[in-house]
């Protein structure tokens, strides 16, 4: 699929809404689940990538200063980032939208 | 040209599915569809028919084969009835929503409890939203002939969408009567060769059944209702081209002697039969009643029904089930369904009858008739009677 799925009608689904692109799940906004989202005091960050190791969405990036933040595209908020952080880099607060 | 011979519907019915020649059988084997798929396993084994045949342990694993060899692109066939279609149940929305065009025989059975293995529509009933094209045959003849036709429509690149054939149990499956089968390549002819467009491949990889959350699945839904009334049009031209090459017809509401007929009687399955006796018998007697035939059942025929019942003043619904608690049989609530935009409409009475296998004779259907008039006459149409009930 080259667009979001939210932008599909339905005369443009596939036979049985197959999908044909290997891979389309990483369209699919699981930000949109998300209630608390992570905040960062780098101040206090290793750069360990600890928070990167168990984030179970496979959301966290390195950016280019070497410190590693959640895409909120796709993160849904759960806080193990924030709980595994050797250092208190990460508190979690509520989503305001 | 096949021969005409006397056979048992059920085992015609194998020998149809058989001539279809399917790459993919997987059945569990339930009273009264037991015969159909022993004989294809027979078949099978005997190198009559080139099919892998699957046993399995549950009609719930039945389907959920036939959905994995039909997503490779796989011909396939099943059998079931009762207890056990009810049992594939959540798999019947899956084969039907992923367009995997399953061909099914359903031995018509009354549901549990009590313990009921002989002839109704319950289960019938039960499937009727599961988005398969569900045909109602009335004698073997048709159950074999509806086997080749829903190879066709079911496979059709317009259509692909799982197909039910249902033959009542016992009062069909198990009756021997005279039946044409074709020849291998006659049929060979009239099915056309199949190419489901998005086989599982290792090649070309899809995902078949994937999650379709709340921004795809109203548009997934929305296709899938529109696919389903849409082969509503190749239903009939697949009857068509059967009428071509082998000359019998169908048609989605059948007329017998509806000619100036006030009153029409309307049946599904294998009463049809019986009720055509009755509707002979009134007319012998002066009564002007005509019985109207409902072929198929989903998609339904909106068209056809409101066509057919253009001249009656009323109409006498006999379901084989009941919707407890519900307005009436799930077949009568239809037709009034059908008809209630109608400027000018026929009234509707609907008598539930024959449940678990109980014979209506054809003093049954006259009985039937009758007791609608009556009904009608006093204006109760809200009564749902069940006839022949002990009081």
């Amino acid at each position: 699929m080259s667009k979001n799925k939210e932008q599909y009608t339905w005369k443009e689904l596939e036979i049985g809404t197959i999908f044909t692109e290997p891979g389309n799940t990483a369209e699919y906004k699981t930000g949109d689940w998300r209630s608390q989202a992570p905040a960062y005091n780098f101040e206090r960050c290793i750069k360990c990538g600890v928070c990167q190791l168990y984030c179970p969405e496979g959301c966290i990036e390195e950016d280019a200063d070497g410190y590693f933040v959640a895409n909120l595209y796709w993160c849904k908020g759960c806080g193990i980032c924030a709980r595994e952080c050797p250092t208190g880099v990460i508190t979690m607060e509520e989503e305001t939208e | 040209m096949g021969e005409k011979v006397g056979i048992e519907a059920s085992i015609a019915i194998a020998e149809a599915a058989g001539l279809a020649n399917p790459d993919v059988i997987a059945a569990y084997p339930i009273t009264p569809q037991t015969h159909i798929v022993e004989h294809l396993a027979e078949m099978v084994a005997n190198g009559e028919v080139n099919a892998e045949y699957i046993p399995v342990e549950s009609e719930h694993s039945a389907m959920s084969a036939c959905m994995g060899a039909s997503a490779t692109g796989a011909r396939t066939f099943t059998a079931t009835a009762g207890q056990g279609l009810e049992l594939m149940h959540e798999a019947l929305y899956i084969a039907s929503s992923m367009q995997l065009p399953v061909v099914m025989t359903v031995a018509n059975r009354a549901l549990s409890a009590p313990i009921n293995v002989w002839g109704d529509h319950s289960d019938m009933m039960a499937v009727r939203d599961t988005g398969w094209i569900q045909i109602v045959v009335e004698n073997g003849q048709e159950a074999v002939d509806n086997v080749f036709c829903a190879f066709c429509i079911a496979e059709d690149q317009r259509v692909l969408l799982p197909v039910m054939i249902h033959i009542d149990g016992f009062h069909l499956t198990h009756v021997i009567e005279p039946i044409i089968l074709p020849d291998r390549e006659e049929v060979q002819k009239f099915i056309p060769p199949y190419n489901y467009p998005m086989p599982l491949d290792t090649d070309r990889p899809v995902t078949m059944g994937g999650v379709g959350p709340p921004t795809i699945y109203p548009e997934a839904k929305k296709r899938q209702d529109v696919k389903l009334r849409a082969a509503r049009d190749v239903i009939l031209e697949h009857w068509a081209r059967f009428t071509k090459a082998f000359g019998r017809q169908y048609h989605p509401v059948e007329r017998y002697r509806t000619e100036g007929a006030k009153i029409l009687l309307m049946t599904m399955g294998s009463m049809s039969e019986t009720a055509m006796g009755a509707i002979d018998k009134m007319r012998d007697e002066g009564i002007d009643v005509g019985l109207l035939k409902l072929k198929l059942w989903r998609p339904f025929p909106f068209e056809e029904l409101q066509e057919a019942v253009r001249e009656a003043e009323l109409l006498v619904v006999v379901d084989r089930s009941i919707s407890f608690g519900g307005p009436g049989g799930p077949f009568c609530s239809e037709v009034k369904a059908a008809l209630y935009n109608q400027e000018k409409r026929s009234k509707v009475i609907g008598l539930v009858a024959g449940l678990g296998g109980r014979d209506i004779s054809v003093d049954g259907f006259v009985g039937i008739t009758h007791r609608g008039i009556e009904i009608a006459e006093k204006g109760d149409e809200q009564v749902l009677e069940t006839y022949g009930v002990r009081e």
